[in-house]
């Protein structure tokens, strides 16, 4: 932000990502330019006379001598017009724009700008000559997709009353208003991404994020401004539910940031993502969505910032008065480079290699997560929903333990259910969802005061299932009474007919809140009658045997279901008839 | 060129050298010792006082008089089209005996990332001509799909099988082949080139060894060489490039030891906590580029210590890779080739390269139902183990057989049974067709009626 006053030194010595520079005027986190090629850095520590500079990109053939300029701020990002659509690397730079100069591999040395400087948006004042702007005061928007952008006054700015206000086509560096403080604002802000953006005040989440996802939305939800982990061994399905989170969650701005993934992930989401509607607003996916994609083979101090970045933009948006779902996946590979870059300090280690501070910045980076009353005194969120990849599946490890201790949702992945192809891989057991209570008006005002009833009495089965299935891997089913066998039948349709869900298919890809209710009262309703034939004596062969309940797997896959529905009800009815006769 | 003699240290593969001029990080140096001969290494750390050496090759002669030259340039590989062919060693020098590779370019091995917003997405099948992978683990061009596998198992036979026979049905565009051995015994060797020269492989193939008894150190280089021919090949002169890199974990093991040599802190079991993003600078360059014809396909193999997939190598790589095809010793036990096990191998790359128009409308849901019967299947087993099989009702006495079939009928198949998509597909409904109807839960309606033995039997 301000500039301290620039300053240059000297390389003295080069060990990968981190540099040691000599006489250099620098204050932590500073963005110094370094050798002869000026590559982006950020300084990392102070020590005497030398300062240590983390590098954002290949240091090979930086020799010693070589310059080191310091720029006097801090790593910071541009927001304004321009960020939705937009895929940036770890640090802000526009792939499309590193494409164009540098072709189809990442060289190095080239900055590139994160917003377009020389594109003209149309400003739209919203307020007047002599009205009250303060810090985050809304004054203009503009139409960028469907999605407004707001135009704010930076939150570190004093404020005051509106001197001059513009309309028209604007650059984002052209000013648009003046204030009586004599500060002039831009459509574009700056703002250094390791230090939150103020907010007026937080508030409890108690409002779901709808995801469209029966396992989430039914039986652990998590709230918008609320925070979730969804860790897993590697092919569980962290991806495919993080993609499917942003394509169909209820949120109104997705940032998605690959931290340390695959690139052909990335490819993917930029394919499918344009060519995806919007189920709200029919829209395609990608005018809602800003894409950080920092791969794994890229520079792994760019990989450290791309969580910044990405929460940095979120904020901006936050303070529109958005709700912000943000993806990232995954924060395993952040933390490591948080390792790679400590070892490197030759700092002393925490729990395997992990730097002391682990947890800190962990819990720093999920606390930047709520739902706010904002400097302009509206209401945005931001979810942030963190995918964790523990090595081995272990749950143990300090990436997913420091992760619990902050978050309120817990999804976790199983490799057991994703070997059988049961997608999402969700463990019901295991997951849990501590918004349950703040929620529970919502259910029963926006979807059925029968709900929650139903939530709780399909967990419980569910619970029941699992105790008696230790009994039947011992003597098998047919020894149990007939009371549980039909227990255990409608567990398995809960698990087949409800949790399973088809992320390829395109009906079943999302679930409205409506039809899951319908799909969890008909598994409901097969219960009742279950157990009411089993009690009047039907034999349990009979009541396993009922047709209607294997046709309700296909109403999945139908979009309008609701006759179909009623059919399979109604010979339902009919063959429980005539089981309890016979 | 300025030769120094200030070693002051040398332990394992390391060199420390002091008071030289300003030194690139990266640079590629050159040992001599004072018989004469010249080792290859690079910079690992630089500063005014010191610096530090990976040497690649033996420090056995290097002393405090042997003289360090640093060459000013970072490690580069010389590439051109006459390169088909060849068998290099995991250095990159010739070692059939022929010329010194005429160069048209000279490429940095440690090659750039590819932008992901220049990657184009993988969306075209491979046919392997192997049921296990074509039909449930399904490859895709520019995937990087290792196999993950034990001592002892068949996975070279496997690999060479995929070499042979992986084509993409209808097209006859030009493929090549680079396979990079590291630290692998003479007899794998042996075996490999003998199906190459069999196959006539080694015509559109480049060869690099780095056999057993060879450096260590020297197999932190060779796949970054073979990788960089690799994208040569594909994305100047448009080939499509199937890479065998095998075996990871000897390349893993050397990444360790110099690790410990440097006396870094170390990660899991003693593996450096880089060791995440080092492996991803090799699987990751595997894609296919916008506006570029060619691709580079990746099949790595490691054999997991102790057959533990959560042991590190197998756990950081299945993060990287798009899923894993994984060999089980209990498959092989059984007599079964190939015996993959299609539980915990996966591709993740899989839908974009299946379906209508790509291999057939009811791939995924045929795949999806086999994996399903087949879990039940194993499940039942263990079940049957204490109770018996009388003790079973009907529907489970199917599945048991089910997953039995599946194993003798589906994944059994010949070294050189070459099977098409439809092929694999069509066993996969026969088997299907022995479960009842009404559990086939993962297929709808349609599909049964369009695809399943009973209904196809009437047209």
């Amino acid at each position: 932000m301000e500039v301290k006053g620039k300053s240059k030194g000297i390389l003295k010595r080069i060990s990968g990502p981190v540099v040691t520079a000599v006489d250099l005027d620098a204050h932590m986190y500073d963005v110094v330019k370094v050798g002869d090629e000026q590559l982006m850095g950020e300084v990392i520590k102070i020590d005497g006379d030398d300062t240590i500079i983390q590098v954002y990109e290949a240091t090979d053939g930086i020799r010693p001598g070589e310059p080191v300029e310091n720029t006097g701020m801090s790593l910071a990002v541009e927001l304004g017009p321009g960020l939705l659509t937009s895929i940036y690397d770890g640090i802000q730079r526009p792939l499309e724009v590193l494409m164009e100069k540098m072709g189809s591999f990442i060289e190095r040395g080239v900055s590139a700008p994160g917003l377009d400087h020389a594109k003209k948006w149309e400003f739209k004042p919203l307020k007047k000559k002599g009205d009250e702007a303060g810090p985050g005061a809304i004054i203009g928007e503009v139409q960028e997709t469907n999605i407004v952008t707001r135009i704010m006054v930076p939150p570190n700015f004093r404020g005051g009353k509106i001197k001059d206000i513009k309309k028209g086509e604007f650059t984002v560096d052209d000013v648009v208003c003046t204030l009586d403080s004599g500060e002039e604002v831009t459509m574009m802000q700056k703002w250094p991404v390791r230090v939150p953006r103020p907010v007026f005040e937080k508030k409890n989440p108690d409002i779901p994020l709808i995801t469209g996802q029966r396992i989430l939305d039914g039986l652990f939800p998590v709230a918008k401004g609320g925070t979730a982990a969804i860790p897993g061994p590697f092919g569980s399905g962290k991806t495919v539910t993080q993609q499917a989170l942003a394509k169909w969650s209820d949120a109104e701005i997705v940032v998605y940031i690959g931290c340390g993934e695959r690139g052909n992930e990335m490819t993917e989401v930029l394919t499918e993502f344009p060519e995806l509607e919007d189920p709200k607003s029919g829209k395609p996916l990608m005018e809602r969505t800003i894409l950080i994609a920092n791969t794994s083979n890229m520079p792994v101090a760019a990989r450290e910032a791309s969580v910044y970045t990405g929460i940095t933009i979120a904020e901006y948006f936050r303070d529109m008065g958005y709700d912000v779902s943000l993806m990232a996946d995954s924060t395993s590979r952040w933390a490591e480079a948080m390792r790679e870059i400590s070892s490197r300090l030759e700092e002393m280690p925490g729990e395997e290699g992990y730097p002391a501070y682990l947890s800190a910045r962990l819990s720093e980076f999920y606390e930047r997560a709520g739902r706010v009353e904002t400097l302009d005194r509206g209401f945005g969120s931001i979810t942030v929903i963190g995918a964790v990849s523990p090595p081995g599946g272990d749950f143990s490890e300090p990436v997913t333990q420091n992760t619990l201790r902050i978050v309120k949702c817990f999804w976790a992945l199983d490799a057991k259910l994703s070997q059988r192809r049961h997608f999402p891989a969700i463990n019901w057991l295991n997951s849990y969802s501590l918004y349950l209570d703040s929620l529970s008006s919502y259910y029963d005002e926006n979807v059925s005061p029968e709900w929650n009833p139903l939530r709780v009495w399909a967990m419980g089965v569910l619970q029941k299932e699992s105790e008696l299935q230790e009994i039947v891997q011992l003597v098998g089913s047919d020894a149990l009474p007939d009371e549980e066998q039909v227990t255990i039948e409608v567990a398995r349709l809960l698990r087949e007919v409800f949790l399973q869900q088809n992320a390829f298919d395109p009906v079943d890809t999302f679930c409205s809140m409506e039809k899951q209710f319908d799909i969890m009262k008909a598994i409901r309703k097969y219960a009742d009658l279950g157990y009411d034939a089993q009690k009047s004596g039907a034999p349990i062969a009979a009541i396993v045997d009922v047709k209607a309940k294997n046709e309700l797997v296909q109403i999945k896959f139908i979009a309008d279901y609701k006759s179909e529905l009623d059919k399979i009800l109604k010979q339902m009815d009919t063959e429980f008839a005539k089981v309890k006769e016979a | 060129m300025k030769e120094y003699r200030t070693i002051s240290k040398v332990q394992g593969p390391l060199v420390f050298v002091e008071k030289t001029e300003p030194v690139g990080y990266s640079e590629l140096v050159n040992i001599v010792q004072s018989d004469g001969q010249i080792k290859r290494g690079q910079v690992l750390d630089t500063s005014d006082e010191i610096v530090v050496v990976q040497v690649f090759e033996s420090t056995a002669g290097i002393g405090r008089d042997s003289g360090v030259r640093f060459l000013g340039e970072t490690i580069k590989m010389p590439v051109g089209k006459d390169m088909l062919g060849r068998i290099l060693s995991g250095g990159g020098k010739p070692k059939d005996g022929g010329p010194e590779i005429v160069p048209e370019e000279r490429l940095e091995i440690t090659g750039a990332a590819i932008n992901p917003y220049a990657r184009a997405s993988p969306d075209e099948f491979i046919q392997t001509g192997i049921s296990t992978i074509d039909a449930t683990n399904t490859l895709v061009r520019g995937q990087k799909l290792p196999i993950f596998s034990g001592s002892g198992l068949p996975h070279n036979e496997i690999a060479l099988q995929i070499a042979r026979q992986a084509k993409v049905p209808g097209s006859d565009e030009q493929f090549a082949v680079v396979f990079a051995a590291m630290g692998i015994t003479k007899e794998e060797e042996n075996q490999f080139m003998a199906d190459f020269e069999r196959t006539g492989a080694l015509e559109h193939a480049v060869v690099f060894l780095n056999l057993a008894d060879d450096p260590a150190v020297e197999r932190i280089i060779t796949p970054r060489l073979a990788l960089t021919t690799a994208e040569y090949l594909a994305f100047e002169l448009d080939y499509h490039v199937l890479v065998i890199l095998t075996d990871m974990t000897n390349y893993c093991e050397a990444l360790r030891q110099i690790g410990a040599a440097r006396e870094e802190v170390p990660g899991r079991r003693g593996y450096p906590g880089y060791m995440y993003t080092d492996l991803a600078s090799l699987y990751e360059r595997a894609g296919i580029i916008k506006g570029k014809k060619g691709s580079v396909t990746q099949f790595s193999i490691l054999t997991m210590p102790g057959d533990d997939i959560t042991h590190p190598i197998p756990d950081l790589s299945g993060y990287i890779t798009e899923g894993q095809i994984v060999v089980s010793r209990e498959l092989h036990r059984k007599g079964i080739y190939p015996p993959i096990n299609v539980m915990p191998s996966l591709s993740r790359l899989m839908n974009l390269g299946i379906g209508e128009g790509m291999t057939r409308e009811d791939h995924k849901k045929v795949s999806d139902q086999m994996y399903a019967g087949y879990a039940e299947g194993v499940d039942l087993r263990g079940l049957v183990a204490i109770v018996g099989k009388d003790a079973l009702s009907e529907r489970d006495r199917l599945f048991l057989e089910f997953a039995d079939l599946f194993e003798d009928k589906f994944v059994r198949q010949g070294h050189d049974e070459d099977r098409s998509i439809e092929d694999s597909l069509d066993l996969g409904w026969e088997l299907l067709a022995t479960l009842p109807e009404d559990q086939l839960t993962r297929i709808d309606r349609e599909m049964i009626h369009k695809y399943h033995p009973k209904y196809r039997k009437k047209e």
